[in-house]
């Protein structure tokens, strides 16, 4: 899933700083999720702001919604009545979510209130972990699943470097796991360490070509 | 609700202090008004900020001593909440409205009301700070 992280109050403050009554929109899939952009975040940075405004005695008015997915028009046009009572749209969708309500509603300013990070999954309660950098040209076959472009520190496609700590950690950051001695650990229990001594060409990192477009044929 | 004291009461523990304070006559700060939850862990973010908004003074989360917690984690997890509600009103700038959990006993009626006094003189002596 998509993984984001709210922005720090002051930059979401700044951007609706010129506005008296705003939508902050969710997005009930991916963000939600990762606890940044669904319906209680909605209602809690939207009491925030409305806090923050009385504090300083420059009230705003704040309307609330979160659809299933802000990054598909349909779903986005439901919140067409809430956003012609507003003057600006604060949205807590990934980059994707905050396009297309940008696209939906070309007359209002829409402002993102997170950083969309990565594709990742989560490892424990509360913390994600990057999996996947969508580079269009996919190696996991090779490497029993665990992706060295993105889970390795410098994204070595023949690993592992000569870095690796004891413990199977790596040397940039003794936190962190060699993506390559998870990798090996892998084959092995597969049988297929053989993979380890092929060697990985050089991989195509123009295989999407950007910006990225897919025609599916649904089956 | 201005300048009230909103404590969030678990039904197991802050709950009967607050009677038994009631029934033995002491006596704690008038602001006070006291919200009955069915555990600590009840208590949302959002319902600290909500209070904040109808223009709270403080809010108190009350709940089970460490280990007590009827529903095992309710008071742990209030705890964080309250933990990240402080983050979320400092990060807007709000330091003179304090959220604070407190544990305690349902057979601790002088504990309940010392802690409501301690609020309502921290949140005196930051009204007249401001």
């Amino acid at each position: 899933m998509i993984i984001a992280e709210r922005k720090p109050m002051a930059e979401i403050s700044r951007a609706v700083a010129p506005y008296k009554k705003v939508l902050v929109a969710g997005c009930g899939t991916c963000v939600a999720v990762c606890w940044a952009g669904g319906e209680k975040e909605v209602g809690i940075l939207a009491a925030q702001l409305r806090l923050a405004r009385s504090a300083e005695e420059n009230e705003i008015v704040t309307l609330e919604a979160t659809v299933e997915r802000q990054c598909e028009k349909e779903m986005v046009m439901e919140l067409r009545d809430k956003v012609s009572e507003v003057e600006a749209v604060l949205s807590l969708a990934c980059g994707a979510g905050v396009q297309t309500m940008a696209d939906v509603f070309e007359d209002k300013p829409v402002f993102p209130a997170v950083n969309t990070t990565f594709i990742g999954m989560p490892e424990s309660e509360g913390v994600w972990v990057e999996m996947c950098g969508a580079c269009g040209d996919c190696y996991l076959d090779r490497t029993g699943g665990i992706c060295p472009v993105v889970r390795c520190a410098k994204g070595l496609l023949n690993g592992p470097c000569g870095g690796t700590r004891k413990g199977g950690k790596c040397e940039i950051d003794a936190g962190k796991d060699c993506a390559w001695v998870l990798i090996y650990r892998r084959l092995e229990k597969q049988g297929r360490l053989d993979l380890m001594r092929q060697y990985n060409a050089p991989k195509n990192f123009r295989a999407v070509k950007r910006p990225g477009r897919v025609q599916a044929v649904r089956a | 609700m201005n300048g009230a004291i909103v404590a969030f009461c678990c039904q197991h523990s802050a709950y009967p202090a607050a009677d038994l304070a009631g029934k033995l006559g002491l006596h704690y700060p008038e602001a006070l008004r006291i919200i009955r939850i069915p555990c600590a862990g009840r208590v949302d973010v959002i319902h600290i900020l909500r209070a904040f908004e109808k223009g709270a003074s403080a809010v108190l989360v009350l709940g089970c001593e460490d280990g007590a917690c009827h529903h095992i984690t309710g008071n742990t997890r209030a705890k964080e909440r309250v933990k990240h509600c402080e983050m979320l009103l400092k990060e807007i700038g709000i330091d003179d409205r304090p959220a604070v959990m407190f544990s305690l006993s349902p057979n601790a009626p002088h504990k309940f009301v010392q802690v409501a006094n301690e609020i309502e003189m921290v949140t005196r002596e930051l009204r007249e700070a401001r």
